[in-house]
């Protein structure tokens, strides 16, 4: 060890690690505004921007590598549980034409989802590597799992209902058998489904992206409920007039929750709310209010009209679609701008709270 | 095993892992008031582990090109050059003065002595200097989200991605408070196959080295000592004793970050001692490792899975057209 070195130095020392650098200046203010500014489409706000201080303007946490795969699966994921609980709901209350485009709805929307998440892998061949432990604090694995249940059931459900469409008296007998697991494999399906569709919001909660995990409360909700806004508005599509009944309550029920607890999550969120408005992430939030709103009123006003269902319907498939791309670009830019993750930090830094563990 | 810290506050991070017997906690402290900017730890990294070296540019932003911690760039220098003044650097390379015995004025401390005898002020100038690497936290949000079991708790303490089992998920990515971990990107490299293509990439802090007693690559290359190795408890003795060395020599923007274990990510193993604050060298001053709140997260999502299966059952209420 060299001795402690002042500022006047020693002679022929090398103070190596324990060197004194220079004293600093005075804790003169110097946060500057930092972050990049783009222009373009931003809404004029009130609130002053806020300042604060970053390297270069560069992302402190880095956005997810995710391409919009994931987003189509958070819709397509929704849009098979919802169908599920619908296919369900028709198999008991005797609604033959709900439950089977219920269930083949579901089956559709699951492959796509399965094929969304393959793809999304840097390794796609090593998929089956998911499975390979349960792990808890990973919401992706405990997802991969939930599916896991989730997808046989659906899949034999939709069997069954193929199997159901076709001649009887020509069937081999395994087939008539798989006729039989429709309805149990069914009614598993629905209440398994209700998870696949929720935990995709904590999939996303659970990461350092600021818009995402700021969004945590209320995110699981918003979720579930786009998903049976757009469930109920595929229902009201493909399903005869006869039976869309509980489709459309479902789709309105759905569209109306989904707005009114998107707008409590806004609320909750302090500044990570910005990125819902802005940009594309902003003209997609928007979009799904308004076509949510126009497809629940539609649902409402005129869903015994067949072209008014087909019509609502869509709208809020859309609307569900739009809220799923909306958070995920939202978080996506959270991320890539470091604003969001530095000023609620700093915030309560300045406010004297830091997080610290209390014992 | 779940414990009462698992999830948040101070813990082993080994022996929660579940070793029973194990090396002491492994770590560095990066000491960035002597950090000198010479990049001998991003090479020194990038041979020893085998890194690529694509994604440089000149980026105008100082000496900086290696642009952050990412896939490619396991120790990343970063350059900040700032208006404030730095007072005397002690370099230790100064020859002892002749005493001519003739009558000197003390200088002040903004004055210096420019080469043709003349007495000019101090340029408003400083450049901070700060080596930065994954923290290999107490509580690893990526480690916590990997669905594979890929990234996994080392018997030092660290965190470590298994190349081989790793599909490329890329959850870890976004869970990363500091944005250290990523996954490898494999556009490049004149053609040729790009090792773990696909797959998520950070500092091992050189876990084969370790296993043989070595030092990791980038704490052996520096030649400041700026990097320092060790056990970590010993660590964080020895950057308290920096720190309230540099405050008695009046530097009062003199800072530990990553060393209190009661952080928001129960301390990191490897810490910095800064002379700012940690946004401004690219840190987020006050992380927090997001499964903390993780059965928050799972109370609502659960709360949410029901109201859907309510609200679908009430849907069946009612006219069937």
């Amino acid at each position: 060890m060299s001795p402690g070195v002042e500022r006047s130095g020693l002679a022929n020392e090398r103070p190596a690690r324990e060197a004194v650098i220079g004293s600093s200046g005075s804790g003169q203010a110097r946060r500057r505004r930092g972050g990049r500014r783009r222009g373009g489409g931003g809404e004029r706000s009130m609130v002053p921007e806020a300042e604060f201080t970053s390297y270069y303007g560069r992302p402190v946490v880095k956005p997810a590598p995710w391409e919009h795969d994931i987003p189509a699966y958070l819709f397509s994921g929704g849009l098979a549980a919802g169908s599920s609980l619908l296919a369900a709901g028709g198999d008991l209350n005797d609604l033959p034409a709900l439950r089977r485009t219920g269930r083949l709805a579901a089956l559709g929307a699951l492959g796509f989802s399965m094929a969304a998440l393959v793809h999304d892998l840097g390794r796609p061949a090593r998929f089956l590597n998911m499975l390979r432990t349960v792990k808890l604090t990973s919401p992706m694995s405990v997802g991969t799992w939930i599916l896991s249940i989730y997808g046989p059931f659906a899949g034999a459900a939709a069997a069954a209902e193929v199997v159901g469409m076709l001649p009887e008296d020509r069937l081999p007998r395994p087939l008539r058998l798989l006729r039989l697991a429709g309805r149990p494999t069914g009614l598993m399906a629905g209440l398994t489904a209700p998870p696949v569709a929720a935990y995709t919001a904590v999939l996303l909660a659970d990461t350092a992206t600021p818009s995402w995990h700021a969004a945590y409360r209320e995110l699981p909700f918003v979720f579930v409920s786009s998903a049976l806004a757009a469930s109920g508005g595929l229902g009201m599509v493909s399903a005869p007039k006869e039976q869309a009944g509980p489709a459309r309550r479902m789709a309105i029920g759905g569209a109306v929750v989904e707005l009114l607890a998107e707008k409590q999550m806004e609320r909750s969120m302090g500044i990570t709310a910005e990125p819902l408005h802005k940009g594309r992430a902003g003209k997609l939030m928007k979009a799904a209010k308004v076509l949510t709103a126009v497809g629940a009123t539609g649902a409402l006003l005129g869903g015994r009209s067949r072209a008014v269902a087909v019509v609502s319907g869509a709208a809020l498939m859309a609307g569900s679609a739009c809220t799923r791309f909306g958070v995920f670009e939202a978080g996506q830019e959270s991320a890539r701008d470091p604003k969001y993750t530095v000023v609620p930090q700093r915030e309560r830094l300045d406010r004297g709270e830091p997080v610290r563990y209390q014992g | 095993m779940i414990g009462k810290n698992s999830l948040f506050g101070p813990v082993d991070p080994a022996k929660e892992a579940g070793y029973e017997d194990h090396p002491p906690r492994k770590g560095f402290f990066t000491d960035t008031s002597i950090c000198i900017g010479c990049k001998a730890c991003e090479v020194a990294c990038k041979e020893w582990n085998d890194v690529p070296d694509h994604g440089f540019d000149m980026l105008g932003s100082s000496y900086d090109n290696s642009h952050s911690l990412n896939a490619d760039q396991w120790r990343h220098v970063a350059f900040i050059e700032q208006p404030r003044r730095t007072g005397d650097q002690e370099p230790g390379l100064r020859r002892p003065p002749v005493d001519l015995g003739m009558p000197t004025v003390a200088p002040n401390g903004n004055e210096v002595t420019l080469p043709d005898g003349t007495v000019g002020e101090k340029p408003d100038f400083r450049w901070l200097m700060s080596s930065d690497v994954c923290k290999h936290c107490t509580h690893a949000a990526c480690l916590d989200v990997c669905p594979t079991g890929s990234l996994f708790r080392t018997e030092f303490g660290t965190v470590v991605v298994q190349d081989d089992i790793c599909n490329g998920c890329g959850y870890c990515v976004p869970a990363c408070p500091y944005g250290v971990i990523d996954r490898r990107k494999g556009d490049t490299d004149n053609g040729k196959a790009i090792l773990n293509e696909g797959v998520a990439q950070k500092c091992t802090l050189c876990y084969d080295r370790l296993k043989a007693d070595q030092k990791p690559a980038c704490a052996q290359a520096c030649p400041t000592e700026s990097i320092q190795y060790g056990d970590v408890e010993e660590l964080r003795e020895r950057a308290d004793r920096r720190v309230a060395q540099l405050h008695e020599a009046g530097i009062m923007d003199a800072r530990l970050y990553g060393n209190d274990p009661n952080d928001g990510v129960g301390g990191t193993g490897a810490f910095f001692l800064l002379l700012d604050e940690p946004e401004v060298y690219g840190f987020p001053p006050d992380p927090v490792v997001t499964t903390k709140d993780l059965p928050h997260m799972f109370n609502r999502a659960t709360a949410a899975a029901l109201a859907m299966l309510a609200g679908a059952a009430i849907s069946f209420l009612g006219r069937r057209g």
